[in-house]
């Protein structure tokens, strides 16, 4: 009965049928901006290479061909190295980031530590004041020496001022004191609490900040381009940096008795760039819309003002 | 016996906090233990790289006998503010800063008023599930990388078979050399950065208007209100702190650009684009991959830093004074 008469305040209260189409028509134009690309890269991925020669870039390819993808198959000990290296760092930096982030946010959240203050500032100046490109280059590269590891690609990006508020506002709604206390009672130290109570009742936040990270280090191609030059340790995301500049650097393991200059010449060298960029957006392309939510949930508690 | 004392004066809050001599407990030690592996990353990676703006005022030079970084900085001549003066007057700071702040004023407007904009016409929308869909379309671009979207471009403007000179000499036109002419480079970036960030933008929004209380809307419509009256009178009122919070963040990010965006999509920036689409970042990096004395660069970086530390602070202060209940810090 309320649920009716809702439905008839909602429908007093609508735009125009003529507005809505409208609207719709915008959206709708819109979406498929947003879309679009990724269907164009793919169409161009399985033209055939004369077919891209003699008409260029099509939507409809007028000719399929599968030979950008056999191509990377026998390349596939690069690709798949680079994939391996893509998912290590992302699942190695999103499990450091989510302990580095909770555990700190855990921390400033709590009002009674005589630190705190001094804590909200060291939380709070890096996101006014930062050291900049140079400096952290400078940092990495030269004093830590982490030039050409793995760790390069994780640890500059494995925690955030940004990502700390959001936790520690979101610890302060959802933990209250009195759960911690009455922890504390039962005599359970802090690391007991934060690992045993905290973490396992704050699952929405540490999904935020998890897909927050993970999405962050798949699609980073900038610390790789900054500190990695060994060719065993790209990821994806700088292996299709690479092509771009020479589409030939993924060209070296001739197969059938092809020279290696045949082989490079033979390479259908427009698709396979193509074939490679979906490659990286198809796995993301697949998991978005699942955890959209928790972004939208993380932006809005960040926004939180208290 | 602190321990036990403080919950019942951390009730209320500020109070606590002005008790002179609160005991250190055994809870205070557990809790920096917890924060150990944090504030170790914060030293190394924030405050560390802080301290390196002291390269801008020093001439690096490598000290014979093969030490560490460090060492030969420690160990190289001050420069006063030589490397400054140089920064300042060479040929690329003026069109630096120009370009920097420029291409940043109008991604902010554009991509405010396509988010606000969106988000409004997104809430009022009838059907529901379809606003759902298009908002997921449209928070695609957001998670993909320069890189990926540099491909994309290439697909559209590469000068022999790009799809749009495929259009363009269809329609009897011709060629355009897409990556030599700077005269569009303004405009496809602000449009590809208003369409990467345009579902995130409108999402953010989109959540503060749907916490709106909906009897504020029902309390309209018996007054007779109409839906762009109660947009004007409802909902603009209240996503103006979301508003003002994006703002500021956006105003401190002023002297800074999206490094992909210049960078990738311009297929790293070739010579004939290099006044329209260099930015402080661009500089920066392309100096670290040279050989340019790295003083010099240091210089850059600090202006870069200072500056977008005083806009952040005077875009905070701007809007206390306004409307001190937005201010953000």
């Amino acid at each position: 009965m309320e649920k009716k008469m809702k439905n008839n305040h909602a429908s007093l209260n609508q735009i125009k049928t003529s507005t809505n189409v409208l609207f719709n028509a915008v959206f709708l134009i819109l979406a498929v901006m947003c879309v679009f690309p990724l269907l164009f890269v793919f169409s161009i991925s399985i033209s055939s290479e004369e077919s891209l020669r003699m008409n260029g870039y099509q939507i409809i390819p007028p000719q399929l061909s599968s030979a950008a993808y056999q191509f990377l198959w026998n390349e596939r000990m690069m690709i798949l190295r680079a994939v391996f290296m893509s998912v290590s760092v992302t699942v190695l930096g999103t499990i450091l980031a989510v302990i580095l982030t909770t555990s700190m946010g855990y921390v400033v959240s709590r009002r009674t530590y005589k630190l705190k203050t001094l804590y909200t500032w060291i939380v709070f100046i890096p996101m006014v004041f930062n050291g900049g490109m140079l400096a952290s280059y400078v940092v990495v590269n030269n004093i830590l020496n982490l030039r050409n590891t793995i760790w390069a690609l994780i640890l500059p990006l494995a925690c955030s001022s940004f990502s700390v508020t959001i936790c520690r506002t979101f610890f302060r709604i959802t933990v209250p004191d009195s759960i911690v206390e009455s922890a504390k009672i039962d005599g359970a130290d802090q690391f007991c609490i934060w690992s045993r109570i905290v973490l396992p009742i704050s699952k929405p936040v540490m999904a935020t900040i998890g897909m927050f990270a993970a999405f962050g280090y798949w699609n980073d191609w900038f610390q790789a381009s900054l500190y990695i030059q060994d060719k065993n340790l790209q990821t994806l995301q700088s292996l299709l940096n690479n092509i771009q500049k020479n589409i030939e650097y993924i060209a070296n393991n001739p197969y059938g008795g092809l020279s290696l200059q045949q082989y490079k010449s033979s390479m259908p060298t427009e698709s396979v760039r193509m074939a490679i960029a979906i490659v990286i957006i198809v796995p993301i392309a697949c998991t978005y819309p699942f955890f959209q939510k928790y972004f939208i949930s993380g932006l809005t508690i960040g926004s939180v003002k208290e | 016996m602190g321990n036990q004392q403080s919950p019942v004066k951390g009730k209320s809050g500020k109070k606590a906090l002005k008790i002179p001599r609160k005991r250190w407990t055994r809870d205070d030690t557990e809790l920096f233990l917890l924060s150990v592996p944090t504030l170790v990353w914060y030293l190394l990676f924030t405050y560390l790289p802080m301290f390196g703006v002291i390269i801008a005022f020093k001439v690096y030079k490598l000290a014979p006998g093969g030490h560490g970084f460090l060492y030969n900085l420690l160990h190289s001549e001050w420069a006063g503010i030589n490397n400054f003066k140089y920064f300042f007057t060479s040929n690329s700071f003026t069109m630096l800063l120009r370009n920097t702040i420029l291409y940043n004023i109008a991604f902010i407007i554009i991509s405010a008023s396509v988010a606000v904009g969106g988000a409004l016409m997104l809430s009022s929308m009838r059907n529901k599930r379809g606003s759902k869909v298009y908002q997921t379309m449209m928070f695609l671009p957001y998670f993909m990388s320069w890189v990926v979207v540099s491909y994309f471009v290439y697909a559209l403007l590469t000068p022999e078979r790009g799809y749009l000179n495929g259009i363009i000499t269809a329609l009897g036109g011709e060629k355009i050399m897409w990556y030599q002419e700077p005269k569009y480079w303004p405009f496809i970036l602000v449009f590809l950065n208003t369409w990467k960030g345009m579902g995130y933008g409108m999402v953010i929004y989109l959540a503060s208007i749907t916490g709106i209380d909906p009897s504020l809307y029902e309390a309209a419509v018996m007054d007779g209100a109409t839906k762009a009256q109660q947009a004007r009178h409802i909902t603009i009122p209240s996503i103006k702190p979301v508003f003002v919070m994006m703002l500021i963040l956006d105003c401190g990010k002023i002297f800074n650009s999206d490094f992909g965006l210049f960078y990738q999509v311009t297929g790293g920036i070739p010579q004939s684009l290099y006044t329209t689409t260099s930015t402080f970042d661009t500089y920066i990096y392309n100096a670290i991959q040279s050989t340019a004395p790295i003083g010099q660069t240091a210089a850059a970086n600090f202006f870069q830093a200072i500056c977008s530390c005083a806009t952040i602070l005077f875009a905070n202060w701007v809007v206390s004074k306004i409307d001190n209940e937005n201010r953000i810090i």
